[in-house]
């Protein structure tokens, strides 16, 4: 795969350089009301996020509701306007005079969404709605469609039965292809799954992740994946972020996180999954209560509220991202400050 | 059998039927259910398992024509009058919902909806009701209840409102409870709370659960026995072990190979191709047999056979008795 990479004439600063650097970001939405619809409180939906997605590999980000990682991805997208902090696509800082204009960000990195019927146009046909970016970007008539057929085909879907089709006459699942292939249509180098197969049948989410591990191989894709399903998340990704009320409490690899999380809220998370063995039944709550309101967050570590190990310093300062104690993959991040909190009783 | 069932369905059918089309949503469900028991139907969307629980409780629209036998405690409840039908619901069969909040009224607190619920169904009066209405918030743990008995549905977070559903079903003590998907809208730390708690409740009052689910993992947090449900139809049951471990059924092992569960990095998952029927157009013999890998002649006409291992297991498939040994 890395000879591929190389090949690619779209790669600027080689293999070893992230396709993706993101830095602080940040966003803050004002919450108004009263007589005079003043600005009343803040929800800080994401809060200094920073991390790098290296070429060819998927980043998977995990999380509650609430905890931002939509966000994260409408604001690396530009769907909506980061408060504050970077992101660098291959090297180019995005919207920056010296880097690259959002626009052309956008030709490189396309984003799935979960809901696959408000997401296409009801009046356009299918292969209208895949050659539509194309045409906008000025490739004629004949070579969009031919590319929105080939692009049918390429995620399963026979173009001579599905291509004059309107949304509304396809299963969830197929328009979820179909969003895909519209995804893929400008020849992205990054896609961004936002929940993408959340709304799917099990044995249609199956077919459907096992065409986005085809599509990642035979294109050469960096992928974003973004779900609140665990299990889901372990398959696809090959280093995991953990998210909570709009901060990052955990990176790393994905066999360092899911055999060893540091975090006592990975922990406990990992240990709210199902077991899917009626012998060994999960008999304890791992956690207690919902998530916070994401409006006026705890101070200091966000999770102290419902953490077993909290201490007055969790209140008082915000525990960095750091390497855990006797930490055995150094690519392994945690935000905690309590040693005996990161430990991991089996 | 030991006892008499509190729930016993019969050829349960469920017809839609407008203009030309004739929708098959429910095509002959047949279950018992004894005090106690947990039985999970386990099907994906369109499978029928949310029409089969309306059905029960009477809440299908007028067009929808339902047929077969349904006891409750020994009484035959399927075609009872309206007014009688109302006693029964919220009474001795309730049921909770996916969405809470389109569940509860929004104009009333909590407190005022449960009590009201024990009020019409006991008659006792609202000083009573209110007393036992807390004592219902604190049995499902809604911390600080006597606060939460005056709020609006609005004011509380997602899992809350579950709990404040859950209260409200079990305000006149149910022998059943019919639970519709009732985790699948919550995170994961707050679904495993939510299992946990009818769990527990269940072992406290006694009562008999339906669990409707597309979720194999909650399925095999809260089952004795699980029903799995393809176009309508039981296609096998069993207890949660049977199924989970032995599926015979091929839809089921596809169900729970296409699964995504711990430990599968880098293997290709095995799919079911297809996808499901129209119910408008069943085609005869086995509904899942277009997208079987082991259909055979006998599989595309005619009547399938339901097969029963010397377990008491079931599946409804021509080839049962080859994939129960394979």
């Amino acid at each position: 795969m890395s000879a591929a990479l190389e090949l690619d004439p779209r790669d600027r600063g080689g293999p070893a350089q992230p396709l993706l650097v993101v830095e602080n970001l940040k966003k803050h939405f004002p919450v108004r009301g009263g007589l005079l619809n003043r600005q009343v409180a803040t929800v800080q939906a994401v809060d200094d996020v920073s991390f790098s997605v290296r070429k060819g590999e998927t980043l998977g980000i995990v999380g509650e509701s609430g905890c931002g990682k939509s966000t994260t991805a409408r604001l690396l997208m530009r769907l909506m306007e980061p408060d504050a902090g970077s992101v660098i696509f291959d090297g180019d800082p995005v919207g920056d005079r010296h880097g690259i204009t959002v626009n052309d960000m956008r030709r490189q990195m396309q984003m799935v969404f979960q809901d696959s019927y408000s997401s296409l146009n009801p009046r356009m046909t299918m292969a209208e709605s895949i050659a539509y970016a194309p045409r906008m970007h000025g490739l004629g008539r004949k070579s969009a469609y031919d590319r929105a057929e080939n692009l049918l085909s390429r995620v399963g879907l026979n173009p001579r039965q599905y291509a004059r089709r309107y949304p509304h006459e396809l299963s969830g699942g197929q328009r979820q292809r179909v969003n895909i292939a519209r995804a893929l249509a400008l020849e992205p180098r990054m896609v961004i799954l936002d929940e993408a197969v959340a709304a799917l049948d099990k044995s249609v989410e199956a077919q459907v992740l096992n065409l986005l591990s085809d599509l990642k191989q035979s294109l050469n894709l960096t992928y974003l994946f973004i779900s609140h399903d665990l299990n889901v998340v372990e398959y696809m990704s090959d280093r995991v972020m953990v998210m909570y009320l709009g901060r990052v409490v955990e990176a790393g690899p994905v066999e360092s996180i899911y055999r060893h999380p540091r975090h006592p809220y990975t922990r406990a998370l990992f240990a709210s999954k199902p077991t899917l063995d009626p012998d060994r039944r999960t008999t304890e709550m791992p956690l207690t209560g919902d998530p916070p309101n994401p409006i006026n967050p705890p101070s200091g570590c966000r999770f102290r509220t419902r953490c077993a190990f909290a201490q007055p310093r969790c209140a008082a300062t915000t525990p960095p991202l750091a390497a855990p104690f006797e930490a055995a993959a150094p690519t392994h991040v945690v935000a905690c400050h309590i040693p005996e909190a990161q430990v991991y009783h089996a | 059998m030991p006892n008499d069932p509190v729930l016993r369905v019969e050829d349960l059918t469920v017809r839609f039927t407008r203009r030309n089309t004739n929708v098959a949503a429910v095509n002959g469900v047949d279950f018992a259910l004894q005090a106690g028991e947990t039985l999970t139907i386990l099907g994906e969307s369109g499978s029928g398992k949310s029409v089969s629980l309306k059905a029960l409780m009477g809440l299908l629209p007028a067009y929808a024509g339902v047929t077969g036998k349904v006891w409750l405690n020994g009484q035959e409840i399927l075609g009872l009058p309206a007014t009688a039908l109302a006693k029964l619901r919220g009474g001795a069969v309730s049921m909770i919902f996916q969405e809470p909040m389109a569940a509860l009224d929004p104009v009333y607190t909590i407190g005022e909806q449960i009590a009201e619920t024990i009020v019409q169904h006991e008659g006792c009066d609202n000083r009573t009701a209110m007393k036992r209405a807390l004592g219902l918030l604190e049995q499902v743990k809604i911390p600080s209840a006597e606060r939460r008995l005056k709020n609006f549905p609005h004011e509380m977070s997602g899992g809350m409102r579950q709990r404040a559903m859950i209260a409200l079903a079990l305000a006149c003590k149910p022998s059943v409870l019919l639970a519709d998907e009732p985790t699948t809208a919550l995170d994961v730390t707050v679904q495993i709370q939510i299992l946990l708690l009818l769990r527990q409740l269940q072992e406290e009052l006694g009562m008999a659960i339906v669990f409707v689910t597309h979720d194999v993992g909650a399925a095999a947090e809260i089952s004795d026995r699980i029903a799995v449900m393809y176009a309508g139809r039981f296609v096998e049951t069993g207890t949660t072990r049977q199924v989970m471990r032995h599926p015979m059924h091929p839809y089921t092992q596809g169900l729970l190979s296409s699964t995504v569960h711990g430990g599968m990095r880098g293997r290709a998952l095995e799919t079911i191709s297809g996808s499901p029927p129209n119910l408008a157009e069943l085609p005869p013999g086995c509904a899942f047999a277009p997208r079987c890998r082991y259909a055979a002649d006998a599989c595309r006409q005619g009547d399938i056979p339901t097969v029963t291992t010397e377990t008491g297991a079931t599946a409804r498939c021509v080839r049962a008795k080859e994939m129960a040994d394979a």
